[in-house]
């Protein structure tokens, strides 16, 4: 008999991924423009960093919020006492007002079916122990967010089984792709329960298209499963094609009063729109009154802290607050993003066109030594300890094809930024001259490089599909 | 596999069971509570909630320090400028000065006998989030757990629900004081052994919940032999550490392990700050295992229900001021040991006894003799009396698995003064009454059935009553309704 449970001595936490390993070695070495300007820059860390200064100078004029006050009274017991798992009534009802703003106010949500949890990580968690049990698969797109493997999996015991995704057509879900994937749990054994997909998607920073949500309510209704939508990115799309919430394609669709409305749920964060993955404000929305009453009484386990509830919904009620808030956070990222988009190219490097998020799918590609997994690594390790520069490999997403990396843009000062992106010119120079097969490699990629657009113009992307905008 | 046109079978069996326990009879009282809660002015024939254990008597002196730190708030003209660094802190090791704050509280409440390192303190959701992860660290499902009867209701969800795990009660009895003695130990855990119940470990509370009693040291080492000859774990639950209010003084298992001869590979603490300190809702949970594999597993799990960045960092302040830890410690003892003496002498002079305590929010209320019989059934009875004649909500001794009828147990930290004196007038004229009246007597018999009123839920529409959530609906833990913050929204 073993003395701890399989839970420890298993890796299903999945931190022994090369994800989290970049992160080890950029803290033994980090960056600091005075103190180690020749440390590892942090660019595998989808942070929002952007926009303090809008949130600090709204506590500024907002003392009371700060100091556990309201109308002059202090409410400090009242706050320390509050550990209703039900939520800060005001909290839900500016949150979900929020969620419903970032939406263009073309949805809106019902304060009975939202549950509060400590971040999204607990909110994913939560959502597979109601939704799915040992020996059942959730099916997720390619590439998809590392920390999945641990938040779906590791204490549910459900499992994960990929839709492959491509870039011969940007990464999009298709038809065949789900079909594929389903028939792969089939064969696996294990039941099927849901699809969860991340919308806009970490890692790529693109939006989903309406064609996408079509077929995956098509799917998910012809196969009776749930659907989950991580739409935590929600606040970050900086540029068009607008964000469709999967709650907006079942309005549009009238399906209000079928029996998939109740198999999709919408899980949020404050964590990457507001820039504050230290709150842990996380939550769960859903049409299934037993999904939400059952996740009501977990989220016990995890619960945001009254103190941040109080705080954050003085804050999200301000509306003058969040209509500035979003307007300009968007610029800033879009320009961020641009900038790191000119720096790429400069250094000779594409990337997927995006719209949204705090990264960029960078295509690297033409600078592995071969067409492998291993080659991807290799290039890493350079990236990582010789360029200095901790980014994210594809294949710690579950990417199927090697050679793509995440690189983030919104955690470091503009500086940084300029600086990371003359490292890897320098590093993409001495690569070109030193190996000459890989001269013959960017020729044949050549090819499928003129698909992707260097620059923020969307019109070859959206001549191919249909959209509304 | 086929899945037929009903949604609730698309759900996981963790969802549609009930074991998270929340059908009991402890959350029961609450629905009495909340559509009749007491109010000195607005509602003074309501129901006086003591079901609640919360230690609300010591506000005043933290609310005076806050006023006096405003650099503790990352949020205040004095503290902004530490606002970025903080609202993006999202490492699961926790901040250094919050770990090393609450190293120095669990060192100070065990006596300073012990020093505990804070580099092994690892966080959670609360005590909820601390006893749900290590059971998962420690146990796979379908595994058991010893824990000793009476015990605290949510442990039936904190251990069990998502994890798979079950419980093996070890009785104890009044007879013994409700200690925990070895023969009990070895007779639920042979008794185990023989069902093929593959049991990993004990798990207790000290002080108890609800008996509100510190371990005595000699039943604290025959726990850690029992574990260590059985090879298997010992958590202790220590929240209510800190609310020991007289002797003999509270004697943490790390204390005890430094002098015994023993594998600290087993041995586990859950410390919280909800109890000691009065803050269930800031969610500060502590896992502090002297076994490195748990630590570690423990803290990754802690992604899972991290204490908020904003949150430990106000309390790192605030614990890392040891005269004002110091002098709240002090405080609060005497606070509460002056509350339980109300309490407790009020009802021995209506002839009612207690288990002695000196410990806890509570007290452990012997009931047996207004019992018509010593069953489960009239100990509910009465509860229902308690609750719908007496006005007082109580938690009957069932809900805490306890194996002898007629015992409840009665929160005392969780209201004003005047408000006791409402509590104990009510008492005093319920226990009179009831002496005036012949036990056999057709005017009881008649009094008593009026006022079993209170049915019991079937399980099925406890069920439906957790699916409505009205505005108003609490959950079994949040405090009284009609608060400001509640009221103002709704």
């Amino acid at each position: 008999m073993g003395l701890l449970s399989r839970k420890v001595t298993c890796n299903s936490h999945g931190q022994d991924s090369s994800y989290f390993l970049g992160w080890q070695e950029y803290e033994k070495n980090p960056y600091d423009e005075v103190k180690n300007p020749k440390g590892i820059i942090q660019m595998g860390l989808a942070e929002n960093q952007l926009s303090f200064d809008l949130l600090e100078s709204w506590l500024a004029k907002n003392p009371e919020a700060a100091s556990f006050k309201r109308d002059g009274q202090s409410i400090f017991k009242e706050l320390a006492l509050f550990q209703d798992y039900h939520g800060l009534p005001a909290f839900k009802k500016a949150l979900v007002d929020f969620m419903s703003e970032i939406r263009g106010n073309k949805v809106t949500f019902d304060t009975n079916n939202i549950v509060l949890t400590a971040g999204a990580t607990s909110a994913n968690e939560t959502l597979m122990f109601c939704l799915a049990e040992k020996g059942d698969a959730f099916l997720l797109p390619t590439p998809y967010y590392p920390g999945f493997d641990r938040d779906l999996k590791w204490r549910t015991g459900a499992e994960i089984v990929p839709i492959v995704c491509s870039s011969s057509n940007g990464f999009k879900i298709t038809e065949s792709a789900l079909e594929e994937a389903y028939q792969e749990a089939q064969r696996r054994n294990l039941r099927v329960k849901g699809v969860l997909v991340t919308n806009p998607s970490n890692p790529l920073g693109t939006t989903m298209t309406r064609t996408e949500l079509d077929l995956l309510v098509n799917f998910i209704s012809d196969k009776e499963i749930h659907l989950i939508s991580d739409e935590i990115y929600a606040g970050t799309v900086f540029s068009s094609p607008a964000f469709i919430s999967i709650m907006e394609v079942l309005k549009d669709r009238k399906l209000e009063s079928s029996q998939v409305w109740e198999r999709v749920h919408v899980v949020y964060s404050l964590s990457k729109d507001l820039g504050l993955p230290g709150f842990r404000v996380g939550a769960i929305y859903s049409n299934d009154p037993i999904v939400v009453a059952a996740a009501t009484k977990m989220s016990s386990f995890g619960l945001v802290s009254s103190q941040t509830q109080f705080l954050l919904s003085a804050m999200l009620s301000d509306k003058k607050f969040t209509k500035e808030y979003l307007s300009k956070n968007h610029k800033r990222l879009q320009k961020r993003q641009n900038k790191l988009v000119s720096g790429l190219e400069k250094a000779g490097v594409s990337c997927l066109e995006s719209n949204a998020g705090l990264f960029c799918w960078v295509d690297m590609r033409h600078l592995l030594s071969s067409n492998t997994f291993e080659a991807e690594m290799e290039l890493w390790k350079r990236i990582v300890y010789d360029v200095k520069l901790n980014i994210s490999p594809g294949s710690s997403c579950h990417c199927t094809e090697p050679g793509w990396f995440r690189v983030c843009f919104a955690n470091m000062s503009e500086d940084t930024l300029k600086l990371a992106m003359q490292r890897l010119k320098s590093f993409v120079s001495s690569i070109t001259i030193n190996n000459q097969s890989h001269q013959e490699l960017k020729n044949t990629r050549r090819k499928n490089r003129n698909k992707w657009v260097f620059r923020l113009s969307f019109q070859s992307f959206h001549d191919r599909e249909q959209e509304e905008r | 596999m086929e899945f037929t046109r009903n949604n609730r079978q698309l759900l996981s069996k963790i969802a549609t069971n009930d074991r998270h326990g929340e059908n009991s009879p402890y959350f029961d009282g609450w629905k009495a509570y909340d559509s009749n809660p007491y109010h000195p002015t607005h509602n003074p024939r309501g129901v006086i909630q003591m079901g609640l254990a919360e230690n609300q008597l010591c506000f005043d002196l933290i609310e005076k320090w806050i006023l006096e730190n405003p650099d503790a708030s990352i949020c205040t003209a004095e503290g902004v400028d530490k606002f970025k660094d903080i609202a993006i802190f999202q490492d699961y090791h926790a901040l250094k000065e919050f770990r090393e704050g609450v190293a120095k509280l669990m060192g100070r409440v065990g006596g300073n006998r012990v020093i505990f390192d804070p580099n092994r303190i690892v966080t959670s959701g609360g005590a909820t989030g601390a006893n749900e992860t290590v059971m998962f660290c420690l146990a796979d499902p379908g595994d058991a757990f010893l824990v000793p009867s009476p015990y605290y209701a949510g442990f039936a969800r904190d251990l069990r629900w998502r994890t798979g795990l079950d419980l093996v009660p070890v009785d104890c009895k009044s007879s013994d004081n409700f200690r925990i003695t070895r023969a009990a130990l070895e007779e639920a855990y042979e008794k185990a052994q023989r069902s093929n119940i593959n049991v990993k470990g004990v798990i207790v509370a000290n002080p108890s919940n609800p008996l509100g009693t510190v371990l005595d040291k000699e039943t604290m080492r025959s726990l850690v032999s029992f574990v260590n000859d059985k090879n298997i774990h010992l958590v202790c639950d220590e929240i209510y550490a800190a609310t020991t209010f007289s002797s003999p003084r509270f004697v943490s298992i790390a204390e005890i392990i430094q002098d015994m001869d023993c594998n600290r590979d087993l041995i586990h603490i859950v410390y919280s700050l909800s109890k000691d300190m009065g803050f269930p809702g800031f969610r500060v949970g502590i896992v502090y295992s002297f076994n490195d594999d748990v630590m570690n597993c423990a803290r990754k799990m802690s992604s899972f229900g991290l204490v908020s960045s904003q949150t430990q960092f106000l309390l790192a302040a605030m614990l890392n001021d040891e005269e004002f830890v110091g002098n709240f410690l002090r405080e609060s003892s005497k606070r509460l040991a002056k509350r339980h003496h109300a309490f407790t002498k009020g009802l021995e002079r209506v002839g009612i006894s207690s288990l002695k305590s000196n410990a806890g929010l509570f007290f452990w209320m012997d009931m047996r003799p207004l019992l018509k019989e010593q069953t489960v059934k009239a100990e509910l009875e009465l509860w229902r009396v308690i609750i719908n004649k007496v006005k007082l909500n109580v938690s009957p001794g069932s809900s805490f698995q306890c194996s002898e009828p007629g015992w409840f147990r009665v929160c005392f930290a969780n209201m004003d003064d005047q408000t006791v004196q409402v509590a104990l007038e009510r008492i005093r004229e319920f226990v009179l009454q009831g002496k005036e009246e012949d036990d056999v007597s057709e005017k009881s018999k008649h009094w008593r059935k009026q006022n079993l009123r209170l049915s019991f839920s079937s399980s099925s529409r406890l069920y439906d009553e957790g699916l409505m959530s009205p505005a108003h609906m609490i959950s079994p833990h949040s405090p009284i309704p009609r608060s400001p913050l509640v009221r103002a929204r709704t």
